[in-house]
């Protein structure tokens, strides 16, 4: 079964980003990317620029409505997301535990819709 | 009433609940083989308890107020349910209950019926702690959900199923007989130490859920102990928690980072219960039946052991994982054991027991790696090093320990 990852990071998660890697958080997410990829159930995943760098596009009544960056002002914002394949979500739960996001933001563990995407690509 | 009144009256209702729990819920189960309709029935009478006490005052046994309401919400529900017939027995069993329970304080503890019941080999093993917990020490399912990560609503079902199971397969309640008995015990001894074990991992006083687990595990073995007091491996499950338990603050520093076994002061472990351990263990011994709680109960006196000689006998502790390797050799006594053998022989033998681990079986087992890490750092074998650490630091779950290999990682 295909999980998705979906990472919310702390701004002091963000604040990382603009480290030279030698920090503990990249090191942790390092070896963590490793160990997926080790254990051979890694498909694919990427981090996201920091929240200030979205757009949100939104047609309302034929008006094209934009704004800048994620719809809520939350503590905590989407930062990047990683797609595995495993048994079941058990373990998909394990693998989210393990996360070095889990610790000081929060990982939400979703299940792919392959049914809704077989529907759509036909 | 007065609101101090009423506050030491919803206290006691705690109190009892707590205590009584248990026994309560095995003792209904025990007569209509229904746990779920038992937990229901108990749970309606705390509330009506809840409302009743604090109006009247306390009765002058709660327990057996308790158990005559739930019997006969149990009976209510089962008339309600329209299956008399088929019932009738069931209702028999219960008011046959009602002329010993009346006048009696004491009514027979089932308790070890029920875990038994719990841990019996028609249940999927995976669930035989969370029905302990949840039926003998009313933990909610909630809160076992988070210990055992898994959703709430998950773990509520996988509960649900459980029970409907004991009911409809006719799980019988009872103690089985001597051929029985230690296959059985085992499985009792193995879900008590998985919930020791969960509560464990969930680290350091710095979570009170987990530290809560660890308690709810070492309870259940002093019922089961109590009620077979001869069972050499029950007291030895105890012994083995309790020295861990000893080490339980020493686990953290003054910045909550985590500190290893080997790097602990002594002095911050609990003597009272190391003291206690030590008895159990010598009692367990004793009777000359030895078995896997005692060999690791063994273990972990070894390393009790440096509070008094100021040293860690390596040897002793190497032999101690031998003789369970040769009971069974899971990933962490062998893991277990090459650690041991590279303190007491140096890392090169060490290294030769995790090398003939076969690879599948350790590529999200955190242990191994952390070993593998420390042994290969000995031997000056830095790439090898680097990449087990990272295989290390990235199983790891407690962000302590994270930091502590990061740095170990350089």
């Amino acid at each position: 079964m295909r999980f998705a990852l979906l990472i919310y990071e702390s701004p002091e998660g963000f604040k990382m980003r603009s480290s030279d890697g030698t920090d503990s958080y990249t090191g942790a997410w390092r070896a963590y990317h490793r160990s997926l990829v080790e254990a051979g159930i890694y498909v694919g995943g990427d981090p996201l620029q920091v929240p200030e760098t979205g757009t949100t596009v939104r047609i309302k009544d034929g008006k094209r409505h934009v704004q800048d960056g994620p719809f809520a002002d939350t503590k905590e914002n989407l930062g990047g997301f990683a797609i595995l394949e495993v048994p079941s979500l058990d373990i998909a739960l394990d693998w989210a535990a393990r996360c070095p996001a889990a610790s000081i933001g929060a990982v939400e563990v979703r299940p792919l819709a392959t049914d809704t995407k077989d529907r759509i690509v036909g | 009433m007065s609101g101090e009144a009423l506050e030491d009256t919803q206290r006691t209702i705690e109190r009892v609940a707590r205590e009584s729990y248990g026994r309560l819920v095995a003792y209904l189960s025990t007569h209509t083989r229904d746990v779920a309709a038992a937990e229901d029935a108990l749970s309606e009478a705390l509330l009506v308890a809840l409302r009743v006490w604090p109006r009247d005052g306390l009765p002058q046994n709660p327990e057996a107020w308790l158990l005559t309401a739930a019997r006969r919400s149990i009976i209510d529900l089962i008339r309600h349910q329209r299956v008399v017939s088929e019932s009738e027995p069931t209702l028999l069993l219960l008011k046959e209950g009602s002329t010993e329970m009346n006048s009696a304080t004491d009514f027979p503890d089932d308790r070890l019926k029920l875990l038994f019941v719990c841990a019996h080999p028609a249940i999927d093993p995976a669930m035989h702690t969370p029905l302990m917990l949840q039926t003998v020490l009313g933990l909610d399912a909630a809160r076992i959900a988070g210990a055992f990560l898994v959703s709430p609503k998950t773990m509520g079902q996988r509960l649900v199923r459980a029970k409907t199971k004991i009911r409809d397969a006719g799980i019988q309640f009872e103690i089985p007989d001597k051929r029985e008995l230690p296959g059985r015990l085992e499985a009792v001894l193995e879900a008590i130490y998985a919930g020791f074990g969960i509560g464990w991992d969930d680290m350091a006083g710095t979570d009170q859920r987990g530290r809560d687990l660890t308690e709810e595990a070492i309870w259940l073995a002093r019922v089961l102990l109590e009620l077979i007091p001869d069972e050499p491996e029950a007291r030895g499950l105890l012994a083995l928690m309790l020295y861990c338990e000893a080490r339980r603050s020493a686990r953290r520093g003054a910045d909550h980072e985590y500190i290893p076994l080997s790097e602990q002061d002594p002095r911050q472990w609990s003597f009272p219960l190391i003291d206690e351990a030590e008895k159990h263990l010598a009692a367990a011994f004793h009777s000359g039946r030895p078995g896997r709680f005692q060999l690791e109960a063994a273990i972990q006196s070894a390393h009790a052991e440096r509070a008094r000689s100021g040293r860690t006998d390596w040897a002793a502790i190497s032999a101690f994982y031998q003789q369970l390797i040769r009971i069974s050799p899971t990933l962490g006594r062998r893991t277990g054991y090459a650690a041991a053998l590279a303190e007491a022989n140096g890392p090169q033998a060490g290294l030769a027991v995790l090398n003939a681990i076969e690879s599948d079986a350790v590529s999200s087992y955190q242990p191994y790696w952390a070993v593998r890490a420390h042994l290969l750092q000995q031997l000056g074998k830095t790439p090898e090093a680097l990449d087990a650490y990272d295989r290390a630091i990235g199983l790891t779950e407690d962000p302590a320990v994270r930091e502590f290999l990061l740095k170990r990682r350089g």
